[in-house]
């Protein structure tokens, strides 16, 4: 009862800010920058001020255009995050219980975690045509790789007496990689979950970009591309800045949610 | 060394029996062997230490029967049984303080081996838990996260979890052997306590000789490189209290024992190996 029952926290000093605030804070002088150089400038073709961009983003938002890109985006992503996923699960389940499935996995992690997804686009429209079936392959190759990788090493940490228990207790195949090496190995899914996320969006962004073009119902990097032609640069930082926002959201609240609940609270984080 | 063949003393219902059993395993200078021709039964109701300094194979000893390890030779049975793989017919305590799932509480480690090992339904697993949690002293912390214990508190809740799922023997590898000398001697008495009242089969590995004269009804000394047994001890009922003089007595005799066995030449015998 001595060791680890408390965890003792320096009191607080007046006039300190908590991490949330000194970042909003943070925030707050880099817009300020962006409108005082933007002002200087003048010359919104080459860089918009902050509030022009502001407004583009609202004006867009409101004019439904923007959600209707960023709908297109997150369900292509959504789809080829999802199946990236369930296939990253399958090989590390299968490295984790097989000796062949472990040279699968570092095999096929080691060839194809180096190749970016963009240069798999010219098979994908070869094989798929131009459409969301080529975005879903190539954001299935952004996280699945880096997803297994975390995952097997994930389950590789995993003490060797919480190994020796699960199985003492008779567990063995799947019933001891569900119950036993995947909540174990949950810090690194985790922050694989997170490194494949931000690949697939990325991926997704650019591979838009490069040929949503002639996609009857582009996303948010077909959005950025049609008004930089169009010269409406206000608008292409207003893209980006969704970009931004949306994976600040998805970072701040869904996986900082996620870990607050399972890891933290467990004391298992890394 | 002439020994005495334990096996011919083994009651027909010794729920565990080794016989015979030589564990060898690979390294990258060769093959080690780390336990060699080592026989013994242990009878119910019976709690054998098994005392050696560390190197003697007594740990992967008890993982071999705990089914982690294949003997290269011989044969463990387990009421008659042949041990094969794990199970939780052997449940186990280890030295490591890592062996509870961070991811459930106090409670729910005891209630997912129930569950796992004894298929019990969720509420009467919630019941026997809260009962053993109770008896190791841990009430309070039944809703509790592991890593928020103590390493104490963790290997109660260890040894809870084991003696819950009533397994034929209890197999425990230097579970206090982490812990401070404060603690480990309020578990000792603690566990002894618990086997006493349960009766439970107990195969215990320790490396500190008080420890084994307190918690065992028998004494197995192991001599490493490679293990084998060197001696046996039978503890009487009045060696148990320590502070006793045969308590005393006898923790001097197997300390001189070990003592006089490390004078014999161990280097040149692990030369041979």
């Amino acid at each position: 009862m001595s060791d680890g029952a408390l965890h003792l926290r320096a009191a607080p000093r007046p006039l300190a800010f908590g991490p949330g605030t000194r970042k909003a804070i943070i925030l707050v002088f880099l817009a300020a920058g962006w409108e005082a150089y933007a002002r200087w400038l003048g010359n919104s073709l080459l860089l918009p001020t902050f509030s022009e961009t502001a407004l583009a983003l609202v004006t867009s938002t409101l004019s439904g255009e923007l959600p209707q890109r960023v709908w297109a985006s997150l369900e292509v992503l959504f789809t080829g995050y999802a199946i990236g996923i369930g296939i990253a699960a399958l090989i590390t389940a299968l490295a984790a219980l097989n000796r062949w499935g472990e040279s699968l996995l570092s095999l096929l992690t080691s060839m194809f975690n180096p190749l970016p997804a963009i240069a798999l686009l010219p098979v994908a429209l070869l094989w798929f045509g131009i459409g969301s079936g080529s975005l879903v392959f190539v954001i299935i190759h952004s996280v699945l790789w880096p997803l297994a990788l975390s995952c097997h090493a994930g389950f590789r940490a995993v003490p060797q007496a919480l190994r020796m228990a699960g199985r003492n207790l008779g567990l063995s195949g799947p019933a001891y990689v569900l119950e036993i090496l995947m909540p174990a190995a949950l810090p690194s899914i985790l922050s694989g979950l997170r490194l494949g996320w931000a690949f697939a969006w990325r991926t997704l962004i650019a591979a838009e970009m490069v040929f949503g073009a002639s996609a009857r119902s582009g996303g948010l990097g077909w959005f950025i591309f049609t008004n930089r032609a169009q010269l409406e640069t206000a608008n292409v930082f207003a893209g980006l800045l969704a970009v931004i926002l949306i994976g600040l959201v998805v970072e701040t609240v869904i996986f900082a949610t996620l870990s607050r609940v399972t890891v933290q609270r467990w004391g298992q984080e890394v | 060394m002439a020994l005495p063949a334990w096996s011919d003393a083994a009651p027909a219902s010794a729920p565990l029996a080794v016989s015979g059993v030589t564990l060898r395993y690979g390294t990258e200078a060769g093959t080690v062997t780390a336990v060699e021709d080592v026989s013994f039964t242990i009878a119910k109701g019976e709690r054998l230490a098994l005392l050696g300094p560390s190197g003697c194979g007594k740990s992967t000893l008890l993982r071999a029967v705990g089914g982690f390890l294949k003997p290269a030779t011989g044969e463990i049975r387990l009421n008659g049984a042949q041990v094969k793989g794990p199970g939780p017919d052997r449940m186990m305590v280890f030295q490591e303080f890592d062996q509870l799932l961070p991811w459930r509480t106090v409670s729910g480690n005891v209630e997912f081996a129930l569950r796992r090992a004894r298929r019990l339904a969720a509420a009467e697993a919630k019941g026997v838990a809260r009962d053993w949690i109770g008896r190791v002293g841990l009430a309070k912390f039944a809703d509790a996260f592991p890593h928020t214990l103590s390493g104490g508190m963790k290997q109660r809740v260890a040894i809870a979890r084991a003696f819950a799922v009533q397994p034929a023997i209890l197999l425990m590898d230097e579970p206090f052997a982490a812990l401070d000398a404060l603690s480990r001697r309020k578990m000792q008495d603690e566990l002894l306590g618990l086997c006493e009242e349960t009766g439970a089969t107990a195969l215990f590995v320790t490396h500190a000789i008080d420890e084994a004269v307190h918690v065992g009804t028998r004494i197995l000394v192991m001599s490493p490189h490679p293990g084998r047994i060197a001696a046996e001890y039978l503890v009487p009922e009045a060696a148990r209290r320590r502070g006793s003089a045969q308590f005393g007595a006898l923790e001097a005799d197997i300390q001189s024992r070990i003592f006089a066995d490390q004078a014999t030449p161990f280097d040149l015998e692990a030369a041979h190996v």
